[in-house]
């Protein structure tokens, strides 16, 4: 008997039913399909504006850094005026992503951009995200042809840009966001849920951070105006 | 029902059984008497079935059902006459209002009298104000007190406000918490003997709290707790008293308190 | 990981006499518990939470089998391989091959308590395989040849000052006198040398807080970053799952993340929760080559058809631990295995056998703390006594507890006998008592005496005085 056959065999014992139990079966599927949300908190339930308000205070809250500008072609000069602040090297690690290559980069003269997946050496890294989720500051990026995961981890430093209208209330309406995009039941290789730099309280609980994945998170939101699913942001999740 | 609208039977005579519980009864008759004072000026006619004995913790916490079982059963079969089984300990009245329907969920002679038990049993102090609406009590008391919450009437009762409440109404009482009062003093039972070393720790902690907190009396509503904290108190000769709340709400501390001589 | 849960009592012993551990365990009694407290306070929904993460869990478990065979063929789906795995010796096996066919010689692994439970890392040693632990606690107590104290903070019960000597030992590339002495240079030490490692490691080993049956994923939650870089480097990525981590979909998720953070460390969210499902696809700049999960049974399948299926629901967050006055007594270790404090002391005989770990659901006051906090609401003192039922049917308990329960139990059955006996028994000894109001010795009380002294008994019974009261005699 295989490994499989035996461990679903024995669970079947415990549960005291034999394999290809129709009710069951139909208990499973029902739940599959109907996909229920649980209890929604109140406070990510918000209209647009109160939801990129709450998320840039929950990421702050957790040690990002957050700077608003109004339009995309900003972001270049956001980038590069934090780097500076932190006395970082003008260079970085994009995703090779075709929204962040249609910016004006140009702008910056002293700024090195190169794309790609991250390597041991980038000190700093900047990607876009899929969604932003106000409940608790949490960035969703999404793995992808545009979107190498190691830039969310090896950097020192990892900048991410993100426009207000993609900032949903909780966590499920990331999701259904995900399946419009990838069909049911479907998910790109990884998905990332980051809420500030890294941490560690491993020793005597004291909170440190950058214990092994960016020691900085900084946030570039675009204000880009109501986004289409943002008149109602109150029904959510009801 | 009486208990589905308690309050409103405020001032109606209740038939109480009082349980004694078998420490009290060993141990500090002076708790159960105390117990009988406030009952009956809260307008409870108190009687204490002879056939009484103990809860049967001690069995069913060493997993031993068969003996708490039979524990039970005699314990229903005492009380289940009265409107209410009030025990001045929030350990034993748990022990009959949460455990004794699960304990004689299986036998269908015994379920539905548990269940008529459990739902009329209550601690001392919660009956008072829960059932009986007592928001204040006639007593004095000079002195600072600290208050230990026991464990099961904290967690399985939610005896927490109750005893407060009434202490709050103690004219001359002044209440100082201590740190952590809702942590165990490490009593459990015959846990304090099988695991005496682990014991001392946690009683050695709760002590230390009770001493910062300043109070020259302690207060608890189970005796359990009160022997295995003033017993500490006195080893490590930290001046603070050990009494059980239901003596300073009767107005009933003429007693030495718990581990101290006989004022002779 | 071989257990030593049998000698609970002197490893409690062992820890009580440890200074440097006691100091240790202040740092929990106080961290955890107040910022627990707290962000269940913020979160008005946080006990419905509760009410529906264990809901969703006792649907998944009545539907195991049904669920494990979805999410297995989603796994599929997606070009991942599930090695099916009864005992702890299959599982190695399973890891071991696939490591060779990778042709390891490190591998690097995140924080996994299902590792620690097949006892991966010595298994690999013997192999010629090295496993490089890179959770920073996790690290720490591998330099120290340690099992771990604390399933979300392994090295909870060591002091800056003994983790500061490791790595002066550990790492003689650094120069001697390098300042050593904070947290903060520890960590930047630790994220120096764990750096090199994550870039060349083969394979990389991570266990998964839930596996989800819609899409075929396993998800990691983690504050350091580690599991995620040790998951999307190597050629190869390893999940170790046991059973019952399986949840139905990215929804029940959700719900269940809003209460493991919180219990767990009283963060709202933790930083880097991943959602894995699968090898790197076509499109992928990167990301692993191969992606394995073992699934272990190890004795759960066993638990799920008796009393102690609820403990299935647990989600490793460590509140009941960090909770329990026992756990705050004597830290981790003396439970003897890989899971302390009392989600340990159901687990552990479940998984061991209660000859083997009976001690541990004995060891506790049933003081309620660990149930009134576990956001999976598993009732721990109830499966504890259950335990205890086990041993006593079976003729496990003492015979000097058995025979004393016996003879009690004896007098108790008989109320007139009974309250005759008593009667006497406190006569006799209120009198000794009477002159001190307590006994410092008593025969047959040294459990007691040893530590406090046993308060005197007035004298009377309550039963007595009160037949005096009732026949009109004076109290």
């Amino acid at each position: 008997m295989s490994g499989r056959d035996a461990i679903l065999g024995a669970v079947r014992r415990s549960l005291k039913r034999a394999a290809g139990d129709a009710a069951a079966l139909a208990a499973v599927e029902a739940r599959l399909d109907t996909r229920e949300r649980g209890p929604v908190p109140a406070r990510a339930q918000i209209d647009a504006k109160a939801r990129v308000d709450l998320f840039q205070a929950m990421a702050e809250e957790h040690s990002a850094t957050l700077t608003r500008v109004a339009v995309a072609q900003d972001v270049p000069g956001a980038v590069a005026t934090y780097l500076k602040k932190h006395n970082l090297p003008q260079r970085l690690r994009a995703a090779p992503d075709p929204e962040i290559d249609a910016l004006p980069w140009d702008t910056q003269s002293l700024l090195t951009v190169e794309r790609g997946r991250a390597e041991a050496s980038d000190e700093t890294s900047l990607t876009g995200a899929f969604a932003g989720i106000a409940e608790t500051g949490t960035l969703m990026l999404l793995s992808g042809e545009a979107a190498p995961t190691t830039l969310n981890f090896l950097p020192d430093t990892h900048i991410v840009m993100i426009k207000a209208s993609q900032v949903v209330g909780p966590y499920e309406d990331a999701w259904d966001l995900v399946r419009a995009k990838h069909g049911p039941g479907e998910l790109p290789r990884t998905v990332n849920f980051i809420t500030g730099p890294s941490r560690t309280a491993d020793i005597e609980q004291t909170i440190q951070l950058g214990a092994h994945g960016p020691r900085r998170l900084h946030i570039v939101l675009v204000e880009d105006g109501p986004g289409e699913e943002s008149e109602d942001g109150t029904g959510d999740g009801a | 029902m009486p208990q589905d609208s308690p309050l409103e039977s405020a001032y109606a005579p209740a038939r109480v059984g009082l349980f004694v519980t078998c420490l009290v009864d060993a141990m500090r008759p002076s708790v159960g008497f105390a117990a009988v004072k406030l009952l009956e000026d809260a307008g409870c006619a108190v009687e204490v079935p002879r056939a009484q004995t103990c809860c049967g913790q001690p069995a069913y916490n060493s997993g031993d059902r068969a003996d708490s079982q039979a524990l039970a059963r005699q314990t229903i079969e005492a009380f289940e006459g009265f409107d209410y089984v009030v025990a001045p300990s929030g350990s034993c009245a748990a022990m009959i209002r949460e455990h004794y329907p699960a304990l004689l969920a299986e036998d269908p002679a015994w379920s539905a009298r548990a269940q008529h038990v459990a739902a009329r049993t209550y601690e001392l102090t919660s009956f008072l104000t829960d059932v009986r609406g007592v928001s204040a009590l006639a007593a004095r008391f000079e002195g600072t007190v600290t208050y230990h919450d026991g464990c099961s009437g904290l967690r399985e009762l939610g005896v927490r406000e109750q005893p407060r409440q009434l202490l709050a109404s103690v004219r001359g009482l002044t209440l100082n918490e201590m740190r952590d009062s809702d942590v165990c003093c490490g009593f459990g039972g015959t846990f304090c003997v099988k695991f005496s070393d682990i014991s001392n720790t946690m009683v050695s902690d709760k002590i230390d709290g009770i001493a910062k907190s300043g109070a020259r009396t302690l207060l608890a509503g189970d005796l359990g707790c009160l022997l295995n904290m003033a017993g500490k108190l006195k080893r490590t000769g930290v001046p603070v008293e050990a009494r059980h709340v239901a003596e300073v709400l009767a107005e009933m501390t003429d007693d030495p308190a718990i581990g101290e001589a006989a004022k002779d | 990981m071989r257990s030593i849960a049998h000698s609970f009592k002197d490893n409690a012993k062992a820890a009580l006499a440890d200074p440097q551990l006691r100091r240790a365990l202040d740092n929990i009694k106080t961290g955890f518990i107040t910022k627990r407290a707290a962000a269940a306070a913020r979160l008005p929904e946080f006990e419905a939470l509760r009410d529906a993460a264990r809901d969703i869990k006792n649907h998944t478990l009545d539907h195991l089998d049904l669920y494990l065979e979805r999410y297995a063929e989603n796994v599929q789906a997606g070009g991942g391989h599930v090695h099916w795995c009864a005992t702890a010796e299959d599982a190695r096996a399973a890891v071991l091959e696939i490591c060779r066919r990778a042709g390891a010689k490190t591998v690097t692994k995140g924080k996994s308590m299902i590792s620690e439970e097949i006892a991966l890392n010595d298994y690999l040693e013997a192999n010629g395989i090295t496993p490089v632990e890179t959770d920073l606690g996790e690290y720490i107590i591998q330099l120290r040849h340690e099992p771990p104290s604390h399933i979300i903070a392994p090295a909870v019960h060591l002091t800056k000052d003994a983790i500061e000597a490791d790595f002066r030992k550990a790492h003689p590339q650094f120069p001697k006198d390098r300042p050593l002495s904070e947290p903060r240079h520890l960590v930047d030490e630790a994220r120096q040398v764990l750096r090199s490692r994550f870039l060349a490691a083969d394979v990389g080993i991570t266990g998964a807080n839930f596996l989800i049956a819609e899409t075929g994923s396993s998800v990691i939650v983690t504050n350091e970053g580690n599991g995620d870089l040790t998951q999307v480097i190597p050629k190869v990525h390893i999940v170790v799952a046991s059973l019952e981590k399986v949840i139905p979909n990215l929804y029940d998720l959700s719900t269940i993340l809003r209460v493991l953070a919180r219990s767990a460390t009283g963060q709202e969210f933790t930083t880097y929760t991943t959602v894995s499902s699968g090898p790197k696809r076509p499109e992928d700049p990167d990301g692993p080559e191969e992606y394995h999960v073992i699934l272990l049974d190890n004795g759960r399948s066993r638990m799920l058809g008796g009393e102690f299926r609820e403990v299935l629901r647990c989600i490793r967050c460590g509140a009941c631990m960090n909770h329990c006055p026992v756990y705050h007594a004597i830290g981790g270790h003396a439970y003897g295995w890989v899971y302390p404090g009392p989600i340990g002391a159901v687990l552990t005989p479940g998984l061991l056998g209660v000859e083997e770990a009976g001690a541990l659901p004995n060891a506790s006051t049933f003081c309620g703390r660990c149930e009134s906090v576990c956001p999976m609401r598993i009732p721990l003192p109830k499966l504890m006594r259950h335990w205890r039922e086990r041993e006593f049917e079976r003729h496990l308990t003492p015979a000097p507890v058995r025979y004393g329960l016996a003879a009690w139990a004896f007098l108790a059955r008989r109320p007139a006998l009974y309250h005759w006996l008593l009667g006497l028994e406190m006569r006799v000894l209120g009198a000794l008592g009477r002159r001190k109001g307590r006994f410092a010795w008593l025969p047959f009380a040294g459990g007691w005496t040893r530590h406090r002294d046993f308060p005197a008994p007035q004298g009377r019974t309550f039963q007595s005085l009160w037949a005096e009261r009732k026949t009109g005699g004076a109290p």
